[in-house]
């Protein structure tokens, strides 16, 4: 792989997963959208070294850029850009019920971390 | 043979089409879901005899060659699983038929389309024979799942639906930079040619790729430590649809791994995974016993199982492996079953939480008799399925020795699942009968399907017990051809 490329995939992985780790989902769709460039841009450099385009008659095979990790790269865009508009339509149905578009808890976590304090435990609350 | 395979995969797809066109006329709709879902279980039934029979058959997609194209394998692997798999959610879209008019129902104008399109989904997740069409069958699965789990758009649906979402989004695009490292490592993505490439890498890389995908599939099949998306989110769903996700869902991860994990003979994460395998056994029938809702518990016990198959696999022997696939057709059916017993007790007590229901066994024996056989058998109770399932993946285990730990583990968890079935068995079906208002049960001519296709569902799991000499048998053929791919490479590359 292309040390700059190589570079570009670090940085846009790193940037994408502390986004995706947020809260926030309007946040989570950004990170979303960098992992996608990343793998596309990782996609691409997997391929080898640039080259003509890859269309029959327009160059020699030798002189051709590799056709197949484009193919793959498209049909990753293609679906990428479609889950970016399901996450963005589920943060729009989160702020309508909630008002916010942030991530929650488990309830049911939440239920049985309050519930089940053993028997003759002092109670949390009462220290806080 | 051809056809079969392109019937299995398109013919839902024109379904999916075909019904929402046909939206507005529920009956045309409904057929039309039915003709696809039934026409794609029947080819693939076909298609298991003829491949015992002949043997692998493959179709190179548009007549490229097998570095360029994609290529469908129908192996023995892929023949005995899409079956039972093409069977389940064509049963449960029956029940799903009966459920209308009751308030657990799915939107049947969006979930019979969407079911479609997760089965055309499944059927090339089974076939396919290189590693990006499995990413694009996997993104066909999860983009159903994602709008089936949430098309109500409740506020717990949304909830969970967020967390599930981002987590397979992340999985997906981790499996998506996995390809990409796979194909600058080899130049290709196909299976056959991979199970020649990767043993020739370095071990560093090697191991890195298997450990890599190890975090993709495992995502997808939620094994400890990365199940936390899977019990918060499948309760939510209608019945009918966490039924066909906690049948199918996780397996289609476990089934990648078995094929991928073979194929490139990562023999050496084995440890590493009898560990997970054994972890996830345990933490998630622990989670199980916490639960005090019929779903959620169903919920947790999809985790503890996945450990089963995960143990088989690692064990990396031909028994083992093939004690994993004996245990993915046994754990199909009987995971959508239980689903789909939840789905009657919500019916007859109004909810699926244990504090609610009681005393359900004297009112509905029939009920009580289809929750009891795939529950015991998902403990491990002979004469049922999952005792045979558990016999050959335990049994392959003390064969290849030094995994004591994780045999006292599957006993163990085995154990617990009952004692948590027997929790169910308490407080759903005998106890004194709860008072209070409830939302009204479906009409008798709906019960009356409801009760038929969970009680076909049930005697499919008694066929898995009355035939597990055969089934055996074939996961053996099955595994030994994924142990040694030379056939599978053949078969793909004449």
């Amino acid at each position: 792989m292309n040390g700059a490329l190589l570079l570009a995939v670090g940085g846009l992985t790193a940037v994408g997963l502390y986004l995706v780790t947020g809260r926030s989902l309007s946040r989570i769709v950004l990170g979303y959208s960098l992992l996608g460039h990343a793998t596309v841009v990782a996609l691409i450099a997997a391929g080898g070294p640039a080259g003509r385009p890859p269309i029959a008659g327009q160059a020699e095979p030798e002189a051709m850029a590799n056709p197949l990790p484009q193919a793959l790269t498209l049909t990753a865009i293609v679906i990428s850009f479609g889950l970016t508009l399901f996450l963005l339509a589920l943060a729009r149905r989160q702020r309508t019920i909630t008002g916010d578009d942030l991530v929650e808890d488990d309830l049911e976590d939440r239920r049985i971390a309050a519930s089940d304090s053993m028997p003759g435990e002092p109670e949390d609350q009462a220290a806080t | 043979m051809t056809e079969l395979i392109s019937i299995a995969i398109v013919a839902p797809l024109v379904a999916a089409a075909c019904s929402l066109a046909l939206r507005s006329r529920p009956f045309l709709r409904d057929l039309a879901v039915l003709a696809g879902l039934g026409s794609a279980a029947l080819a693939s039934h076909i298609m298991l005899v003829a491949v015992a029979r002949d043997g692998t058959h493959t179709v190179a997609v548009g007549g490229w060659a097998p570095e360029l194209g994609i290529v469908l394998v129908a192996d023995l692997f892929a023949a005995l699983i899409l079956p039972v798999a093409l069977t389940i959610i064509f049963v449960v879209e029956i029940f799903a038929i009966g459920q209308r008019r009751t308030v657990w129902a799915a939107n049947p104008e969006l979930s019979g389309p969407l079911l479609c399109v997760l089965t055309a989904g499944v059927s090339l997740a089974f076939l396919t024979g290189d590693l990006f069409t499995l990413f694009v069958a996997f993104e066909l699965i999860l983009v159903s799942s994602y709008v089936l789990l949430t098309h109500q758009g409740n506020r717990d649906q949304v909830r969970s639906g967020m967390t599930y979402v981002v987590m397979n989004l992340l999985a997906s695009t981790l499996f998506l930079l996995g390809v990409a490292f796979v194909y600058s490592a080899t130049s290709t993505v196909n299976m056959a040619l991979l199970a020649e490439r990767i043993p020739q890498l370095d071990t560093g890389v090697r191991l890195g790729i298997g450990a890599w995908f190890l975090v993709v599939f495992g995502t997808k099949a939620a094994v400890f430590p990365l199940f936390s998306w899977l019990p918060d989110s499948y309760p939510t769903a209608p019945t009918t649809i966490t039924a066909v996700f906690a049948g199918l869902l996780t397996k289609v991860g476990i089934y990648s791994m078995i094929r991928f994990h073979n194929l490139t003979a990562m023999d050496d994460l084995g440890p590493l995974m009898l560990m997970v395998a054994a972890t996830t056994m345990v933490v998630g029938v622990l989670g199980a016993l916490a639960q005090s809702d019929v779903k959620r518990i169903l919920s947790f016990h999809v985790i503890s199982q996945i450990g089963y198959m995960l143990m088989g696999l690692s064990l990396f022997t031909v028994a083992g492996v093939a004690g994993s696939i004996l245990f993915l057709i046994h754990h199909m059916p009987v995971k959508a079953v239980l689903f789909l017993v939840g789905g009657l007790i919500e019916n007859h007590e109004g909810s699926s939480s244990l504090d609610r229901s009681g005393g359900l066994a004297r009112r509905q024996p029939l009920v009580a008799v289809m929750f009891a056989v795939p529950a015991l058998s998902l403990a491990g109770i002979p004469p049922f399925s999952g005792f045979v399932a558990k016999l050959a993946v335990i049994s392959a285990a003390i064969d290849r020795g030094g995994t004591i730990v994780v045999v006292v583990a599957a006993l163990v968890a085995g154990g617990l699942t009952l004692l948590s079935m027997s929790k169910i068995w308490n407080e759903v079906f005998w106890g004194r009968p709860t008072e209070g208002p409830r939302p009204s049960p479906a009409p008798a001519r709906g019960q009356r399907t409801m009760h038929l296709a969970t009680a076909v569902a049930v005697a499919g799991t008694l066929m898995v017990a009355l035939f597990a000499g055969t089934l055996l048998d074939l996961s053996t053929e099955a595994a030994e051809s994924l142990r040694d791919p030379a056939t599978y490479i053949e078969a793909v590359r004449p």
